[in-house]
């Protein structure tokens, strides 16, 4: 699988990245790195073995369902650059 | 050209859990803004979701009701987006191994109960968090975001594209809604934004094997609204087709005001989520126990329950039909009571009408037979009429639901003991329901018929001596009944009730005017 240019940018803007076209291509040539090693890894038979979802081999504990927060609200709001009625304010996005 | 309407829905419920699905923050709704979002739910740096027990047995109960797989492990994964309302950039939902998959849903497609039914397919229902809401008025140009529902549970139910019509499309909703009330796992309201659906719509030419190109209308939050969307999308879509046009896949919204639907993204500029799994999550083994508890805290489902109710007896109860036992084999959750002791059997020989419409809640199917309990099994019929009829229409005039009932279901069935041992007739009795709706004498029917002195007049001697006065006042009618014209015989008995004030039995009424009129017709 090869990568191109258009498939970088498309990804920075996804990932709300602004990025150069000087920098597209710096990260293409560290991409196209990255997946030529996949591609070694993937010369490997693993058709066999059932795909890991976590590092660890343990599993998810689970909370009773009871609630333990407070109100904090003041507290979180003291970070955010504006407020107003207990909303935080963010530029307009409508999608 | 003939057109066939392709519909699947996917449809979101909020489970009724006390705290969120990865935090200990309240899902109460409306609470003030921002004072039910933790750190979590706001994503502060260094916090870590923690998964509530709570939303994981709703999952498990919704999968074990609808005859799915419990799928163990399940794996939780981040859909990734950029939305203010959703302050991790992206939402802990899942993707490969949800927890419920497959299953099944038995809808009603007409109006003919013992006709119209199909089997809808679900894909599959997972668990994830809903997302914060963002409130674009009164601003100054900015959004307010409050973050009160982020992480609220969410069970996202998938269902296959079996649907072929707006209506299907809307007896499938109502019949999710209508179960995942029944097992308790979601208060169903949708005014809350507790039960939303989203359809996907296509259109193909009739006996096409391939689907059409869909277009997704998104976040309907009324049956009427579902309906109407649909509708509109399958006309626009047929008029696309039939002008030579094609398609264009799309996400679009249901504007109820204009009843159109308008496009929110196209195909081109579609969300790439790039799911992975959640690295703060750890697989979710589901050890058999805890499916077994949830088992145990099954209700009898709506089928079984409907099921029992038009079952004549109990040997009749306990057959299965040759397409019963084939599903009991693929999905032994779903014939249940075999399995399960529910402690009732008591069956009632209702029509099946009466008994869809006594189980449309359980509420109402507990109200029913809890009246049923105290008037008896063979009264049931007059039980089903009165629950589906006068208490039915009195809740819906007043917009109430059965919990909340004026009359109580002991105190109806008073009433129709009442009916029963014929000290009132059937009409005295919603006179008297009547009274005790409006809390008078405590409700007590008996306290009511004393009161009021209502009690019928079952003693003949009384009500012949009603009678001969009726027939002498009335000769014109006397003679016209005699001539044959039997719509005479009607208004003096309409006679004789109003001289008793009502109270005459009018059984007796009828048997003795018609002795006494018989005679003189032969004279």
């Amino acid at each position: 699988m090869s990568l191109v240019l258009e498939d970088v940018k498309l990804v920075a803007n996804l990932a709300r990245i602004k990025i150069s076209d000087e920098e597209a291509r710096t990260t293409l040539d560290q991409l196209t790195g990255i997946f030529y090693l996949i591609e070694q890894m993937q010369e490997v038979d693993t058709s066999t073995i059932v795909p890991m979802s976590h590092a660890q081999d343990v599993v998810q504990r689970l909370r009773m369902d009871v609630v333990t927060e407070v109100d904090q609200h003041e507290l979180f709001q003291s970070l955010a650059p504006q407020v107003e009625g207990g909303l935080y304010l963010v530029p307009k996005v409508i999608e | 050209m003939e057109w066939e309407i392709v519909v699947g829905l996917e449809v979101h419920i909020q489970l009724l859990t006390q705290s969120k699905i990865f935090s200990g923050a309240s899902t109460a709704f409306g609470g003030t803004p921002n004072t039910q979002a933790c750190a979590v739910d706001i994503a502060l740096p260094g916090v870590l979701p923690v998964l509530n027990r709570g939303a994981v047995e709703r999952a498990i109960k919704f999968g074990l009701a609808v005859g799915a797989e419990i799928n163990s492990p399940s794996i939780f994964a981040r859909k990734n987006y950029f939305y203010p309302d959703l302050p991790k950039g992206y939402q802990i939902s899942q993707y490969e191994l949800p927890i419920v998959e497959g299953g099944r849903i038995k809808i009603q497609t007409g109006n003919d109960i013992n006709e119209n039914t199909k089997i809808v397919r679900l894909t599959r229902a997972h668990l994830e968090e809903d997302a914060g809401k963002s409130l674009h008025e009164d601003f100054h140009g900015m959004t307010g975001i409050d973050l009160n529902r982020a992480g609220t549970p969410l069970l996202e139910v998938v269902s296959e594209p079996d649907m072929r019509s707006s209506m299907e499309a809307v007896a499938f909703a109502k019949t999710i809604h209508s179960l995942v009330r029944w097992i308790g796992i979601s208060d169903g309201n949708m005014e809350e934004g507790s039960f939303r659906c989203d359809a996907n719509v296509s259109v193909r030419r009739l006996g096409d094997e391939k689907l059409g190109t869909r277009r997704e209308i998104k976040n309907l939050n009324s049956f009427r609204f579902l309906q109407q969307a649909i509708d509109y999308e399958v006309e626009y879509q047929k008029s696309i087709l039939e002008n030579g046009g094609e398609v264009k896949q799309a996400t679009v919204l249901f504007d109820s005001g204009k009843r159109e639907t308008h496009v929110m993204r196209s195909k081109e500029d579609a969300h790439d989520y790039r799911y992975f799994p959640d690295p703060d999550l750890l697989p979710l083994e589901i050890p058999q126990d805890l499916i077994d508890k949830v088992m145990k805290s099954m209700p009898e489902l709506p089928m079984w329950r409907y099921r029992r109710f038009i079952a004549q007896d109990v040997d009749e109860y306990r057959t299965f039909t040759e397409e019963e036992s084939r599903i009991h084999s693929k999905h032994p959750m779903q014939l249940s009571p075999h399995l399960m002791d529910y402690g009732v059997e008591e069956v009632y020989a209702l029509s099946k009408y009466d008994a869809t419409m006594l189980t449309t809640d359980i509420c109402t199917a507990d109200y029913f037979e809890e009246v049923v309990r105290i008037v008896g099994c063979k009264n049931a019929k007059l039980c089903a009429n009165w629950v589906i009829g006068e208490v039915a229409a009195r809740l819906n005039q007043n917009d109430e639901d059965i919990t909340t009932s004026p009359v109580s279901a002991e105190q109806l069935a008073e009433l129709l003991l009442r009916i029963c041992d014929e000290t009132i007739s059937g009409k005295t009795a919603k006179d008297i329901f009547g009274a005790m709706w409006h809390g008078e004498h405590g409700a007590s029917a008996d306290a009511i018929i004393k009161a009021k002195n209502l009690k019928q007049i079952s003693n003949s001697d009384e009500i012949r001596g009603f009678v001969d006065t009726v027939l002498i006042e009335n000769p014109k009618e006397v003679s016209d009944y005699c001539k044959g014209k039997e719509k005479a015989f009607n208004f003096l008995v309409g006679q004789i009730m109003k001289a008793s004030k009502g109270k005459a039995n009018p059984a007796q009424v009828n048997e003795i005017l018609k002795e006494k009129l018989d005679r003189k017709k032969c004279e």
